[in-house]
Formats: C-alpha cells, structure tokens, sequence
C-alpha cells in the first residue's frame, strides 16, 4: 500500500477531532486543556507538511515554523493566566469557572 | 516599504517605550503615557501620508495598502488613543497605572495594523495572534481581581480553539489552491470552478467558524459576555473598539477579497449567524443587570447586522457594513468612557449605578442618551443610518424576510437602552454627590458624544468614504 496524501489527511483529521473532544469532554483540569490546545495546533502542522509536499510548495513549511513559534508564545500566555487564576483561587478545575453567569 | 512605514515606526516606538519605561519612578507613569500617545499620534500621521489611491502590494504580495485599509487604520489609532484618554486617571486612582497596560494597548493596536494590511493568510494569521496574546495579557492586568483571571482563562481558550479552527480551515484552503496569498486564492478559484466544490468548502467552514468566534458572533459567542464583565472597563473599551474593526478586516479579506468567488457557499452560513447573533444579542441583554454584560450582548447584536451587510455580498453590504463598524465604535467608546467617568468611587458596572445620573452630572446623563439612542437606532442619532443602509442593502438583495427580522430585532434592542434612560432620568439616585470628571475626559467624551449626533445629522460624507474605499 502507497501512503498517500488522504492517509495524512485522515491522521491529522483525527488528531484535530481527539484534541477538540479533549476541550469538551474534559471537565476536571485545565492544564488538560492547554495540551489539547498544543495537540490542535499540531494537527494543522500535519496537515501543512502534507500538503506542502503534495503540492511540492515551500510555503507550508514556513507557515509550519510560525505556527510552532505563536504556539510556544501561547503556551507561555496560558500559563501565565493559570498562575494568576491559580493565586486568586487556589483551584484550577474547570468546573469551578463559573463566577459569572446571564 | 513606505506603505508599510507606521507599522514598522509603531514596532521601533513600542521598543522605546518599553526600555523607557523600566525607568520611570514617577507613580503617575506620565512620561510613559505622553511617549506612547505621541507614538499614536505620529503613527496616524504616517499611514496619512502614505495611504496610496489605488491597491498597492508590498513584500511579495503578502502586505496590500489601499484606502480602505487607511480608513481602518486611521480609525483603529484614534480609538486606542480615545482610549488611552478616558483610562489615565482610572488607572492612577485604582493603582493600575502600570506601563504594561500601555504597551499591551500598543502591541494589540500593532496586531490590529497587520490584520488590516494583511494580504496573505500567514500575515493575517500573525496579525490575529498579536492582537490576541495582547488581549488575553489585558483582561488578566488586573492580577489581584478573581473574575478578571477567571474571563481572561475563558478568553484565552476559547480564543486558542478560535485560532486553531481557523488554521485549520487556512491549511484545508492552502491545500486546494496552493496558495496563502488573497488575490491568487481568488484567481485559482476563478482559473478552476471546480475547485468550488466539498473540499474548498470544508476548509472555509472551518475558517468561518474561527472569524465568527473572534467577533463574537452566536454560536461561537460564550466568551464575549464574561470578559466584557470581568475585564477592568479600560480593557473592555478597547476589547470593544480597535479589535472590531479588525475582525471586520479579517471577515472582508478572507471572504471577499480571497474566496469572493465562492460566495454561494459562504452566503448561508453567515446569514445564520447574523440571524442567530441578532436574535439571541437583543433577547438576552434585556436580563441583564450588570451594565457591562448588557453591552457585550448589545456588541453580540450590533455583530448580526455588520454580519447581515457582509452576506449581501454586494458593494453597498459590504460599504454598509463598513459604515456600521465605524459608528458602533464610536459608540461603544462613547458608552465606556462613561461608565468610566462614573467609576469615581469603585467601579461603576451595575445598570443602578446609572440610577440618577441626569442630577448627579446632567452633561455626563445628555452623553449616555446620546450613546443609548444612537445603539438604538433612533433618529437622527447615527445608529439609524447604520442599520437603514444596512437593512436597504439586505432589501437590494431580495432578502426582504431576514429585513424584517432586523427591524423586529432593533425594537426588542431598543428596550434595554431606552431602560437606561429611564434610570438615569426618571429614577432617585442612591447616592446624591455630584459626579466631577476631568477636564481631558471630559472634553473628549463630549466630542465623541456630539459626534454620534454630528455623523446622525450629516452622514453623507462617512458613507461616501465608506462607498469609495470599498470599490
């Protein structure tokens, strides 16, 4: 069998849908979600490296190497939010985010 | 280069206003303020001087220059530093006045500029990223506040799941026309109808539904309310001003100037959630009782008709979508200059906070009238020609139904701004000190509320800017 570009397509489909399910589904822990956040991200990449070399088209890659730099300075934000809810609360469960309502 | 010059002055003045800032001790920040509002100043000047008549590419075709961007442009700045204006003796009364709030401000309004300008799915993308990051950064400036942390957390991953589904959709449209930048998108597309088919369509649902998450648009609404609440109001003036007019550059790139020609199938989705961000904005602001929540659900309303302007798909929908963008900015900096100008003695975001305003500061209550009746489209305040070109646009199209639905939506709407009326007016004040503002809020906050009369009045030229730099 010839691994083609469906096959890639697929994989990542899959990981963008497991990383989607993880931010719905989980409800307990939000340091869950930032890595659900990381996986979606990283299911694009799959995507643009599988389409840049089916088109033989440099662009994909480049735009791979920003959506990693944007994601680490997201990550850094993330965390940083995390610490401060963390400070106020002293509770990272997503249940708990529930002060304003209407 | 030139056309890209304010951009590349903001990066280099935001650099020296960081390092200048690690050595100011004054408490008040003043050296700070005054360098990053000349920053604003000078960056205006520059896209003034070198906003071109016709569309100019630059690097390579993924940075555009036109005159719709120099209108953006311009009125984006001027809302920052509308902005910056109404904050300053907040900040020094609630001991916020940080340098961080102004370089946030500044960085946001950088992300803003390269949204504008962005002819390439990648620039647009780094744009929305720098906008974004900025925002969540504001939102949680408040470290000691437990809602702000709790609406910036929101905030943050709804907005990563925002940027991840419109990725996702760019590599989905990437793959089918191998192509980031606008104008070959549209070219590939019109080269290859078949390319107007399941895959391209995939690609673009999923773009939408990020667009429709950065402006706040039902279904992707949810985090819109909390952080209007939640955030300090400075914060949530600018949430609610500069970043809209980006998201309407973000909307009009994307859809009309990349995938104009698969409008068929874009044209549906979006009169959905205009009809679901009409419908659902109005409604529930009524049940409101926090004066802030109240005008994000109004923001949520007021999204549905620049929404309905864009589906159209005609000139006159997008030149009216345009037009409302920039009033309902006017607008909403018009409603939170004033709820900061009350926030004098604790923050001011209860609708009984206004009970009385017209004894206790009557100019003050005559500003809040004119923001409430120009949101509710009364004339002659602008809000009514905003949402009459809009609804005539939708007419034009032969959507006559759906124009029904938005005067009926603009009724319910008219109820909860006529309420704050009502306490302002009609009601006892709970607390009879008279309400002093400062002398530079003031001049400024009575500007912008004139002016939602002035442009009421006389809205010809606005709208024949708004026609000329849409053609």
């Amino acid at each position: 069998m010839v691994i083609g570009l469906d096959h890639y397509l697929t994989i990542s489909a899959v990981l963008f849908t497991l990383a989607v399910a993880g931010i719905f589904i989980n409800r307990k822990n939000l340091i869950l979600l930032l890595m659900c956040i990381e996986l979606m991200l990283l299911a694009v990449n799959f995507n643009f490296i599988a389409f840049s070399r089916y088109l033989g088209d440099e662009t994909g890659q480049v735009f791979v190497f920003f959506i990693l730099t944007v994601a680490a300075a997201e990550a850094a934000i993330g965390l940083a939010i995390l610490v401060v809810l963390f400070r106020n609360r002293r509770s990272i469960n997503v249940n708990e985010l529930d002060e304003m309502k209407g | 280069m030139l056309s890209a010059s304010a951009e590349i002055f903001l990066v280099i003045m935001i650099c020296i206003v960081l390092v200048v800032d690690l050595f100011v001790n004054d408490k008040d920040r003043k050296v700070t303020f005054w360098l990053s509002f000349g920053t604003l100043i000078a960056t205006a000047a520059l896209v003034m001087n070198n906003t071109p008549e016709a569309r100019e590419f630059i690097f390579d075709g993924s940075y555009v220059n036109d005159p719709l961007a120099g209108l953006l442009k311009i009125a984006s700045i001027s809302m920052v530093g509308v902005g910056f204006i109404y904050s300053r003796h907040y900040l020094i009364k609630n001991n916020l006045m940080k340098g961080e709030f102004f370089l946030l401000s500044l960085f946001g309004l950088l992300g803003i500029l390269i949204m504008i300008s962005a002819n390439s799915l990648l620039i647009m993308y780094l744009g929305l990223e720098t906008l974004s990051l900025s925002l969540y950064a504001l939102v949680a400036f408040d470290r000691n506040s437990s809602i702000a942390a709790e609406s910036a957390m929101k905030y943050f991953i709804l907005g990563a799941i925002a940027s991840g589904s419109l990725l996702y959709g760019i590599s989905w449209i990437y793959g089918m026309t191998g192509s980031l930048e606008f104008n070959e998108i549209a070219l590939a597309i019109a080269e290859n109808p078949s390319l107007n088919s399941l895959p391209l369509w995939f690609g673009m649902a999923f773009v939408v539904v990020g667009i429709a998450f950065k402006f706040g648009a039902v279904p992707f609404h949810m985090w819109l309310p909390d952080v209007y609440q939640g955030a300090k109001t400075p914060v949530t003036l600018f949430i609610a001003t500069a970043p809209k007019l980006a998201a309407f550059a973000l909307i009009y790139r994307v859809l009309v100037d990349g995938l104009g020609g698969v409008h068929d199938a874009w044209q549906g989705t979006i009169l959905i959630i205009s009809l679901l961000s009409l419908v659902l904005g109005n409604v529930v602001a009524i049940a409101q009782t926090n004066i802030k929540r109240m005008l994000g659900y109004s923001a949520i309303g007021h999204v549905g008709f620049i929404f309905a302007g864009i589906f159209t798909g005609t000139q006159i929908g997008y030149a009216a979508a345009l037009f409302y963008s920039l009033t309902y900015v006017i607008m909403a900096a018009g409603a939170f200059g004033v709820l900061i100008a009350l926030s004098d003695e604790g923050d001011a975001d209860q609708l009984d906070d206004l009970k009385g305003l017209s004894q206790r500061n009557p100019w003050l209550a005559v500003i809040m009238l004119f923001v409430m009746l120009g949101m509710a489209g009364i004339p002659p305040w602008v809000g009514f020609f905003a949402k009459l070109d809009v609804i005539n646009a939708v007419i034009d199209s032969g959507f006559t139904g759906f124009a029904v639905l938005m005067v009926l939506s603009s009724v319910i709407g008219a109820f909860y701004y006529l309420r704050v009326i009502w306490y302002m007016y009609f009601e006892q004040a709970p607390k009879s000190k008279a309400i002093i503002i400062n002398k530079d809020l003031g001049a400024v906050i009575s500007i912008n509320g004139i002016l939602i009369l002035a442009l009421g009045l006389f809205p010809g030229a606005l709208m024949q800017l708004c026609i000329n730099v849409i053609n």
